[in-house]
């Protein structure tokens, strides 16, 4: 009985009407699945790419139409002390920020991986400073570093004694760098702990125990398994971290805007700088552009680092 | 006989107890020793954002008399000015919008396109799924002020409608590759089953493939909602008005005034501006793990 009923809604689909068949014609449903992504992608991706390295060799104001110059705007910013500045403090933030991560994050990873209790706990603990947008714990980093009411300084002066005078975090050039690749620091240990944490995860025990059983010390173990195991994905993981903080844009802007006089600059403040808030488009986009070179740089990186890691699982991994 | 055991076992008790006590005090030194230190220094930021938009502005200022990792004596002034002087309730609504609006143009669009990339298996189908993981890797820096003049160009400017659109570019290609990851990991013989049933293609997406992909559709829809509430730099160059800004953009533009800055006020606004993200992340914590190991292992 049960059957009978379930079955004739099921033959009154097998005669569908032709908008049933037209989606499932497998091309046209192909087609109609990948239209939204790939539309999104090229009006919002694709397009405005090609337009920024459009506008990179024109004179574009904000409300005025530029036109071609050449390698115009490339050759002012070679001449712009700023711009090199820019590309300075870009490559050493990344540099520095970059390391720092890695550095700590891996430790942090490799504590993670201990047993203990409340380990869950602690492992949504640590993700927290990537949660939070970005902004708003740069606020409080502005705020800790205050030049009157820094509560470090309160702790190195007034509690430790360490220091007789306030420090000026922000105001002058490179204690401003540092406190800001400091911050960049704090942000990015999350990501890269949880990371790499999963990837330890996937390391079978069965190596450490034959390394065990062939005296390794805890240290070769480290150098001879951990590392190895570890660097295909410390390799996408640190492309994908140097990416992002090679364009970083909103801790440097929401704490120093680039001062003191200019010092704190990255590529992605200064094109906007110059493009949003001084009206050059033109400027901006080609600051954003000499950007470029970086990235693919880093995507290379990737590129080989996934190929290694084909390779090393052999053909079958698909 | 039984003594001798007994006295045995005693004995072999007693040294790995030694050695217990031995390697407890390790333990404390090399790990939870230095684990307390990266979570007091991660989590003070935290702290300090929370006490200050309590503390009364006398205290703010004044280390001499007041303990201040502690509040002497707590006030809501700094949340009731936000809530009531500012503009923070509309700030919050329109993050909400873009939020809510842009997740769910890219679960739609990513699913679709993951289905279509991993099930439907055409030709060129993993060139198409490189494509948009090279989208991944092109960071909003390089990409503002192009966008800005199409946003303009589209009459967008100014409106929360332009960030609804923009954010896919970097939630579509997250999604898609979460999602193409747990396509993957569904059995194709269900879907085999389905076809030799009669079913439609449509049908099995939304019969089969569809809730068994549940938990990578709530990853992706809580990483993206997360995401786009934290976007800055494209709600930067964007809206112009003081009230369509999202709440990063309006606390750090619309609070921030004058010489004297009203921390209290400031972290006020970003411990509120942090909460909804920050009660999301408890109630899906497995998700946000999974999402983002599973996003960087693929």
């Amino acid at each position: 009985m049960s059957v009978t009923t379930f079955s004739s809604p099921a033959l009154a689909q097998r005669q569908p009407n032709w908008l049933v068949r037209l989606f499932d014609y497998k091309p046209f449903l192909i087609v109609m699945c990948l239209a939204p992504a790939l539309g999104l992608l090229a009006v919002f991706l694709t397009y405005p790419l090609g337009l920024g390295v459009w506008l990179a060799f024109t004179d574009t104001t904000i409300g005025r139409r530029g036109i071609f110059v050449g390698l115009e705007n490339f050759q002012y910013l070679l001449t712009d002390p700023l711009w090199w500045n820019a590309v300075f403090y870009s490559v050493f933030y990344t540099a520095v920020a970059t390391f720092g991560k890695f550095a700590l994050g891996f430790w942090l990873a490799l504590l993670l991986n201990n047993h203990f209790p409340f380990k869950s706990v602690l492992r949504a603990i640590v993700l927290l400073p990537w949660i939070v947008p970005t902004v708003l714990s740069a606020l409080a980093f502005w705020w800790i570093y205050d030049p009157q009411f820094s509560i470090i300084s309160y702790l190195l002066v007034d509690v430790l004694h360490w220091r007789s005078s306030n420090i000026d975090f922000l105001g002058s050039p490179w204690p401003a760098r540092f406190s800001l690749i400091a911050a960049n620091i704090w942000r990015g240990i999350p990501f890269v702990a949880i990371s790499l944490l999963a990837g330890l995860q996937t390391i079978s025990p069965s190596l450490y125990e034959a390394a065990m059983l062939d005296g390794a010390s805890a240290w070769q173990r480290f150098r001879y398994i951990t590392f190895p195991m570890m660097m295909p994905i410390l390799a996408i993981v640190m492309t994908f971290s140097i990416i992002f903080t090679f364009t970083d844009f909103q801790l440097v802007y929401a704490i120093t805007r680039g001062g003191p006089v200019n010092s704190t600059h990255l590529l992605a403040t200064l094109a906007f700088q110059r493009g949003i808030a001084g009206g050059e488009l033109g400027e901006g986009a080609a600051i954003a552009v000499s950007m470029i070179p970086f990235l693919v740089f880093a995507t290379l990186f990737s590129y080989f680092g996934l190929a290694r890691r084909k390779w090393q699982q052999g053909e079958a991994n698909d | 006989m039984t003594d001798t055991v007994a006295q045995g076992s005693a004995v072999a008790k007693a040294a790995p107890d030694t050695m217990a006590w031995d390697s407890g005090l390790r333990r404390l030194m090399m790990i939870y020793l230095p684990l307390g230190c990266f979570v007091l220094i991660l989590l003070f930021p935290f702290y300090w954002m929370a006490i200050t938009s309590f503390k009364p502005n006398a205290e703010l200022m004044n280390y001499k008399d007041h303990n201040p990792f502690w509040i002497s004596s707590p006030t809501l002034a700094h949340i009731k000015h936000l809530l009531f002087d500012t503009a923070y309730p509309r700030w919050l609504k329109t993050t909400m919008l873009v939020a809510i609006g842009s997740t769910t143009l890219s679960l739609i669009a990513s699913t679709l396109a993951a289905y279509a990339i991993e099930r439907l298996r055409f030709r060129g189908s993993p060139y198409v799924g490189l494509g948009i993981y090279l989208a991944y890797l092109v960071p909003p820096s390089i990409l503002f002020i192009p966008l800005a003049t199409v946003v303009v160009q589209f009459g967008l400017f100014d409106s929360p409608l332009a960030l609804i659109l923009v954010y896919p570019t970097f939630l579509v290609p997250f999604c898609t590759w979460l999602l193409i990851g747990y396509f993957k990991s569904i059995p194709y013989e269900l879907e085999e089953c389905a076809l030799v049933d009669g079913a439609t293609r449509l049908q099995i997406l939304r019969r089969i493939t569809l809730p068994l992909a549940v938990p990578g559709l709530i990853s992706a829809g809580i990483f993206s909602f997360t995401l786009s509430w934290n976007e800055f730099i494209y709600a930067l160059a964007f809206i112009q008005s003081g009230a369509n800004k999202t709440v990063p953009v309006a606390i750090l533009t619309e609070l921030v005034t004058g010489d004297v800055y009203q921390w209290g006020a400031l972290m006020a606004g970003s411990l509120l501006g942090s909460l909804p993200v920050a009660i999301f992340y408890s109630l899906f914590v497995d998700y946000y793990v999974s999402s983002l190991t599973g996003a960087v292992k693929e």
